[in-house]
């Protein structure tokens, strides 16, 4: 059947197009016919970064690739399908710890980083990710800082590791004194931007409050060398920029509600001119409110909210 | 001399016959698709990511090229029966090894030198018209002439690997000498364990013994420096040199021995 001549050739062609054409239909319709779980089990057959490193070689920067891009495809996944499963709810409590809604990220990230101890990009990823509120990260704030220190063992020198070992304890630890800490030894390594030692000294002097934060997420914006570096300290920056005009409006409503005796509506708040309209938070979302609390939307990029600490950190006597 | 070239030559153009040279094909496709591919994938890790892909697929891609071929430079001789006409001709038997070898080398050095130019040409590519922002990521430039010195030492493991393989292939079968060769590669990659063998066995004379292998087996992991120049870790040239070396020594050797067998063996 198979010839050398041109009409044998194009019926060749021709023979295996419709063959393939065939074969993606009878795919096409198995798949509707017997759907495939759109869940799958994520699962790590290996977990130890030092097993891998001999399995792979002199191929193990290869590897510690392809681990970082399951830990990014991973991380990913995880989140839209948190997303998908609604493990946002319209007027839930912000920050419900779920210590197991990413299992295998730290895992990932620690092989990869094992693979190639030089991989800087994992440990700042993994600072941001493990230290962050469920659902858009892991809430393991000391898996994150076990991360860095991983780094710091590798490259001593690293001050971008010990400024986010201190930017983990400020912002999802509150330990204000260990922060200061941090980025009072980063600002010691030479090399190291001159800010780091002022925010050691605001930061020790007023950590958590949100003058002090905004400086640092200035600061981190300023010297962040990656984009998503970069958009997540716009983000961090613009949640305080929340946080200030929800207290203004929290402000208003209980001056509001002390003197006409009711918990008003936004309308209510309109019609009596205390608001000009519905307020927007700062990426065009409407604030919500209820019970006389103003709160931001789940369906704000920006939620969930930092945690504030009631106290501000004392200054060391 | 003039032999040894001509057979060399001879090689290289049997290799470009058998489509050696495909491989060179796949390796810019391979290339190519990535940089698309993993510039979505990456996170802003895109040109490390290359680098190791460009630098590991040419290691892998050379290492596959210098066993298979290396394994049937003589062994194919002698199944063919074309090693009676050869040596019928005034040409001594170490002169055809020697010159398989070279030829192979040749062979070598050339699908190195495009898969370095096509690296170097993606890596280009992508990093073409990007901003200055953009490049603050980069812990070194993307067309760091330091990744030579990473391709030149792969390309003096892969003279080392050829050598091992034509050696085993002067005496044993194929399937052997491969399976043989491929072992010796693994075993190179982590001779360093043979040096600190006391730490993991309390037997002083199994300590010795191991310490005794590490000096006699080849040292291959001291040729891979990809991950240090993907990362900007200053390689001396001292290193490369005393490297580089090491390899010719270590090659002198095996050829030598390759010669010593195959002029004693017997193709009766």
């Amino acid at each position: 059947m198979i010839g050398r001549s041109p009409g044998a050739v194009v019926a060749t062609i021709g023979v295996v197009g419709v063959l393939l054409a065939a074969a993606v239909q009878l795919q096409a319709a198995r798949e509707r016919v017997y759907p495939q779980a759109r869940e799958t089990e994520q699962s790590l057959y290996l977990r130890s970064g030092i097993a891998l490193r001999r399995m792979t070689g002199a191929y193990n920067a290869l590897a510690a690739d392809l681990y970082w891009i399951r830990a990014i495809q991973y991380y990913g996944g995880t989140k839209q399908r948190l997303d998908a499963l609604g493990a946002v709810r319209p007027g839930s409590a912000p920050l419900a710890p779920a210590a197991d809604a990413y299992p295998l990220l730290y895992p990932l990230l620690d092989i990869a980083t094992t693979l190639d101890p030089r991989f800087n990009i994992a440990y700042r990823f993994g600072a941001i990710y493990l230290a962050e509120s469920y659902p858009r990260g892991a809430n393991r704030p000391d898996l994150a800082i076990t991360l860095l220190e991983k780094g710091l063992r590798e490259r001593p020198d690293k001050w971008e590791y010990m400024e986010d070992i201190g930017f983990v304890h400020y912002w999802f630890r509150h330990d204000f004194r260990a922060a200061a800490d941090w980025f009072k030894r980063a600002s010691d390594v030479p090399g190291a931007p001159w800010w780091l030692r002022s925010m050691s000294a605001t930061t020790l002097a007023q950590g958590g409050d949100r003058q002090s934060s905004r400086a640092m997420w200035t600061a981190i914006r300023q010297s962040a060398e990656l984009e998503w570096l970069r958009n997540d300290a716009d983000r961090r920056l613009l949640q305080l920029q929340a946080l200030d005009v929800m207290d203004q409006l929290q402000s208003a409503i209980t001056s509001y509600a002390q003197r006409s005796g009711v918990q008003p509506d936004w309308q209510a708040l309109v019609s009596a001119r205390v608001l000009r309209g519905m307020p927007l938070d700062p990426t065009g979302t409407p604030f919500e409110l209820s019970d006389g609390r103003v709160h931001l939307s789940t369906s704000s990029p920006l939620w969930p909210l930092p945690e504030e600490p009631a106290v501000a950190v004392q200054p060391p006597s | 001399m003039r032999v040894t070239a001509a057979i060399a030559i001879s090689v290289f153009r049997e290799s470009v016959r058998d489509k050696v040279l495909y491989n060179l094909v796949f390796f810019a496709m391979l290339l190519t698709a990535s940089s698309y591919l993993i510039g979505q994938l990456t996170a802003g890790q895109d040109v490390k990511i290359i680098k190791d892909l460009g630098l590991s697929a040419t290691s892998l891609f050379g290492l596959f090229i210098a066993v298979f071929i290396g394994i049937g430079l003589v062994s194919k001789e002698v199944e063919r029966r074309s090693i009676y006409s050869l040596l019928a001709k005034p040409i001594t038997r170490g002169q055809l090894v020697l010159g398989k070898y070279c030829g192979l080398t040749l062979t070598l050095a050339v699908n190195i030198g495009v898969m370095a130019l096509a690296l170097y040409a993606v890596l280009a590519y992508m990093t073409w018209g990007l901003s200055a922002e953009a490049r603050l990521v980069w812990e070194t430039a993307p067309l760091d002439p330091a990744l030579m010195k990473a391709v030149l030492l792969i390309f003096f493991e892969l003279m080392l690997v050829t050598a091992l393989a034509l050696f085993f292939s002067t005496f044993s079968s194929p399937m052997l000498s491969a399976a043989l060769t491929f072992g010796l590669y693994i075993v190179g990659h982590f001779s360093g364990d043979l040096r600190n063998f006391q730490q993991v066995v309390d037997s002083p004379a199994a300590a010795r013994f191991a310490r005794g292998l590490y000096w006699v087996l080849p040292n291959l992991a001291q040729f891979d420096v990809k991950n240090d120049v993907v990362h900007g870790v200053h390689v001396p040239v001292g290193y490369l040199a005393m490297t580089g070396a090491y390899a010719a020594v270590y090659i002198a050797m095996l050829l030598a021995i390759s010669m010593l067998v195959f002029s004693r063996r017997d193709f009766k």
